[in-house]
């Protein structure tokens, strides 16, 4: 019997390395082929040499400090529309009776479904008639108005104990200052876990941006280093795994410095 | 005091009302795309600026929009919103579609004096194949670049070959290739003899292939394709044999991208790519190479790539001319010599390889007079109307017949049927 | 009063309400419309052509290829990609030698961008001196050409998938875990259950609703991500890894074919809604929510 946990733990560990090799050698390669000249890019020789030469051509290739900043503005807008946006609406349905509310809710609720990802052709033509085509406004406004959004924080909203709400009335607090200094407090949680979806998804979108972006003025990364990838010349790893690297070094550090309070974010959040 | 601020703000708007109504003063935005590395984006911004410096009254706004692919989107929104640009650099290949959208204007109407009719026929024939429909000209050869062979000399010699005679027929090259595979001991192949790429567009370098085989794959009114002529079978068939039935190269799709570096990595001992990779390959080949026209079948042949200069309806007189003017600038020999020295384009015009400076650069690096030399044979890019759709079935039909799903006869038959029932419209 | 509450529910909601009409209802909408017309071109307007985008839809191989791809692809995604975020989950809930590097090193694809990392992926899978063909050639395997032959392409395209999306289940799967109150495993425990047992009877049910939630994620991503084929095969060969998203792209933003794109999209919208339907159906059941 004990020995044969012994087994399956010993099993289980191996198994949960070989993953985690399997999962993590991308960025590994990544690294490798940064740090060394190009022709290490397919040799791994321990002796090769370290060299930045690769982070230096790939930040005067192409304007990638524009880029960053570009993904930064987008992401930073959309993060704060969408608090706001989502906020406000899922205060109505967690607290407010009126009608239309189911109806309206599962209109929302639509929206998991029908993403804006899917609906380029359509999302193309309005962006063009109010004549935003490149521009960051223009790849935000889609995202904005989330449906994953409303819907989680209206969840976090109703756990809400009703005295506080009633507490806070009688004090004479508005229903917005009730939800300001009751509601959102509490929800911090689910904020952080929403922000962190958010911000993932929108740091990694690539088709959308790709077909409403075309200069480097609105170019997030993702549509940069897919331009700076896709030259007629053939595939130079070295430096485009550099551009890589720096573009997504700072949201890999944050996320691995903060993982575990990600976490327990999500824990509290209830997305489980 | 207010009085004074008043009168100097009055004098101010009558100097900029003053410069408005002159009429030198005009304002051009230039799109361009980069398709290759290194410096292209700057070379095309300096000579921007040099152009401006030295004409007064003009101003352009060159707009790096980035790929092929975005120039030509990002054109048709802003034309489409009122707000074409007054010219740009797009595939050659893209003019039918630019016609059928009703966007550029040809350049005929600005050619007036003999010194213009002189320039607009300096340029070489094979680049004006794509950039010429219907008797008039719509398009300025720019950015423009053909496929040739480089070989590793290196290989050539292990394998007991003359390391300075590249293949000069089809046969040779089969023959070569057949020697210069290497196979280690359990009889896996370590080196292939030949790469011909062909994911992403296999069309380009298999244009390469009917040329030689002295057929065209599309009329030059752009509304006929001609894929299942018995030659295009024959070509087609030709490039599958390499793998199927010589085994001098790699089997399926062989990657575009990732064909440079397996040459230096000694995976090939030849590759068929564009002339745009001269500067990659000097910089990176760890061996010393060769670089050779297209060997020949029935006689030499090659395709032409890139971009070419269009100018945009909805443009005033004075802007038409002032980017006209500037296009004959940048087109002149000393510039267009700087740019195909930065960037490994070739260089569209004869004069331009007459200055001192591409003689001193071709004379250190004599490589880059292949492509020159390979112009008399090359023929115009595959163009026609709704040009990516028409291509796109072809290299389907390509891909399909190169990872054996149909045979070269069927599947090419099929994309000429496909082809004609698009392009009917527009006979 | 209560007036007063209507309007003030309804204030709250303008906002969030005036952009999903604008970027998801008016639009769907819009594309069932826009699949009856013809595209409009520089000389020539929209008009009204009735069904014939449909027939030619159903006469369109590629479309079919596609469709059939894109089902594959989702049968072939979601399950496995699942199931590995389950076990990295339980893997680093537990205590195991270096947790701190399996939680790092399974929450990497959740940063890197797809299209960058399919660079990487297409060294990996590149023929001769690719990582893949290194490894094998070491034990004396020939080459292979995993993304340029047509029966391997989509599955090669699959793994990248199946790698990018375990890690963000996890992150789900993990917070799920976590909030299992330890007292019921230990019941379990002094009772005699073995963990194959205990994970079966208590913690798998427990889980449901998170599974729940990642299956609709899941099935709604594998039709959403395709970034990747834009580096890795760009669909090819011959559409063998082509998806449907991918070639309405193509259809709408490289052929300019706008009308024939809406077409297709109707077709997405369809077999999502299909989808969810099936999904809340089959699980509605075995869910209990608290």
């Amino acid at each position: 019997m004990n020995g044969r946990l012994r087994f399956d733990t010993w099993l289980n560990g191996a198994a949960a390395w070989l993953l985690a090799l399997l999962w993590v050698l991308p960025l590994f390669y990544a690294i490798w082929t940064a740090i060394h000249p190009a022709e290490f890019e397919a040799r791994f020789v321990l002796t090769a040499p370290l060299t930045l030469e690769n982070f230096r051509s790939a930040w005067g290739a192409a304007p990638f400090a524009r880029y960053f900043l570009n993904t930064f503005i987008l992401v930073t807008m959309i993060l704060i529309c969408q608090f706001v946006l989502c906020t406000l609406a899922a205060y109505a349905f967690a607290r407010f009776q009126f009608p239309g509310r189911s109806i309206l809710f599962s209109l929302v609720l639509l929206q998991l479904l029908v993403m804006p990802d899917i609906l380029i052709v359509e999302n193309y033509k309005t962006i063009r008639a109010l004549g935003l085509v490149d521009t960051i406004p223009a790849i935000a406004l889609p995202y904005i108005a989330s449906g994953f959004g409303i819907f989680l924080l209206r969840q976090t909203f109703m756990t809400v104990p009703r005295e506080l709400d009633e507490a806070a009335r009688i004090e004479g607090a508005s229903p917005l200052g009730i939800l300001w200094r009751v509601y959102v407090p509490l929800a911090k949680p689910t904020y952080l876990a929403y922000g962190l979806v958010s911000v993932s998804h929108h740091w990694n979108n690539f088709l959308w941006p790709l077909i409403i972006t075309n200069s480097v003025e609105t170019r997030p990364v993702t549509v940069g280093l897919s331009i700076f990838s896709a030259i007629d010349s053939g595939i130079e790893w070295s430096v485009i795994n550099a551009a890589t690297l720096m573009t997504s070094g700072p949201l890999l550090i944050a996320f691995l410095l903060f993982q575990r309070q990600f976490v327990q974010s999500f824990m509290r959040a209830g997305i489980k | 005091m207010l009085a004074r601020t008043l009168k100097t703000a009055c004098a101010g708007s009558l100097f900029a009302l003053g410069s408005l109504t002159s009429a030198s003063a005009v304002d051009l935005q230039f799109y361009f795309p980069v398709a290759v590395g290194g410096k292209a984006a700057q070379t095309i911004e300096e000579l921007t600026e040099e152009y401006v410096a030295a004409n007064e009254g003009v101003t352009i706004d060159a707009v790096y929009a980035g790929s092929y692919q975005d120039t030509v989107a990002k054109v048709l929104t802003a034309a489409r919103g009122g707000d074409a640009p007054q010219l740009s650099v797009i595939l050659s290949v893209d003019m039918f579609t630019l016609i059928d959208e009703d966007l550029i204007m040809p350049f005929d109407d600005l050619v007036k004096t003999d010194e213009d009719r002189e320039w607009l026929n300096a340029f070489y024939p094979a680049f004006m194949e794509n950039s010429q429909t219907g008797g008039k000209t719509y398009g300025i050869p720019f950015q423009r670049s053909t496929p040739v062979l480089y070989w590793n000399k290196e290989a050539f010699a292990e394998a007991g070959l003359d390391p300075d005679t590249p293949p000069a027929t089809w046969e040779e090259m089969v023959e070569f290739g057949k020697k210069l595979v290497k196979k280690d001991t359990s009889g896996n192949v370590e080196r292939w003899g030949v790469r011909i790429p062909t994911s992403g567009f296999p069309y380009w370098l298999f244009q390469g292939l009917t040329t030689q085989n002295d057929v065209i794959l599309a009329n030059s009114d752009g509304n006929k394709t001609n894929f299942d002529d018995p030659k295009v079978v024959e070509a087609l068939e030709y490039l599958i044999s390499l793998n199927k039935e010589h085994g001098v190269m790699a089997p399926g799709i062989i990657e575009w991208g990732a064909t440079p570096k397996a040459f230096f990595e000694g995976q090939t001992a030849m590759m068929w790519t564009t002339t745009g990779n001269l500067t990659n390959v000097r910089t990176n080949a760890p061996f010393d190479f060769g670089v050779a026209m297209l060997p020949a079948n029935k006689r030499r042949g090659a395709p032409t790539g890139g971009g070419n200069f269009y100018l945009f309806k909805g443009s005033s007189d004075e802007e038409l001319a002032a980017a006209f003017d500037f296009i004959k600038w940048i087109s002149a020999p000393e510039q267009a010599a700087k740019w195909t020295i930065a960037t490994g384009y070739v260089a569209p015009r004869p004069d331009t390889w007459e200055t001192e400076t591409m003689k001193a650069y071709t004379a250190d690096f004599p490589p880059a007079l292949v492509a020159r030399d390979q112009l008399e044979h090359a023929v115009a890019e595959l163009s026609t109307y709704e040009n990516q759709r028409i291509t796109r079935i072809l290299n389907d039909a390509l891909s399909a017949a190169i990872t054996g799903q149909k045979d070269a006869a069927t599947a090419l038959k099929e994309a000429q049927a496909q082809a004609d029932a698009i392009l009917a419209d527009y006979r | 009063m209560q007036r007063r509450e209507w309007i003030y529910g309804w204030l709250l909601l303008l906002p969030a309400f005036a952009l999903l009409a604008m970027f998801t209802h008016i639009p769907a909408v819009a594309t069932f419309w826009d699949s009856f017309f013809s595209t409009p071109r520089g000389r020539r307007e929209a008009r009204f052509i009735g069904w014939e985008n449909y027939e030619r839809l159903l006469d369109d191989p590629i479309f079919w290829k596609v469709l059939t791809n894109n089902l594959w692809f989702a049968l072939g995604t979601i399950p496995l990609s699942m199931i590995l975020a389950l076990a990295m989950a339980l893997w680093v809930n537990k205590q195991f030698f270096g947790q701190g590097f399996l939680r790092m090193a399974y929450f990497t694809p959740t940063v890197l961008p797809l299209i960058a990392v399919a660079n990487i992926w297409l060294f990996f899978y590149t023929p001769g001196f690719g990582l893949i063909d290194q490894i094998l050639g070491l034990f004396g395997f020939a080459q292979t050409n995993l993304l340029g032959s047509p029966d391997t392409a989509l599955g090669a395209v699959m793994a990248v998938t199946i790698w990018k999306e375990a890690g963000f289940f996890m992150i789900f799967y993990l917070a799920a875990l976590q909030s299992i109150p330890p007292s019921l495993l230990e019941a379990a425990k002094i009772e005699g259950a073995g963990s194959w047992t205990t994970f079966r009877r208590i913690v798998f049910p427990l889980l449901m609703p998170t599974t729940l939630f990642v299956s609709i994620n899941a099935v709604i991503n594998s039709f959403r991500l395709v970034d990747h084929l834009f580096i890795l095969t760009g669909g090819g060969p011959d559409n063998a890894s082509s998806l449907l998203l991918f070639y309405i792209y193509e259809t709408a933003f490289r052929f300019w074919d706008t009308a024939y794109g809406a077409t297709l999209t109707v077709v997405m919208l369809v077999l999502l809604s299909l989808l969810a339907i099936g999904q809340f159906f089959l699980f509605d059941r075995k869910v209990h929510y608290q």
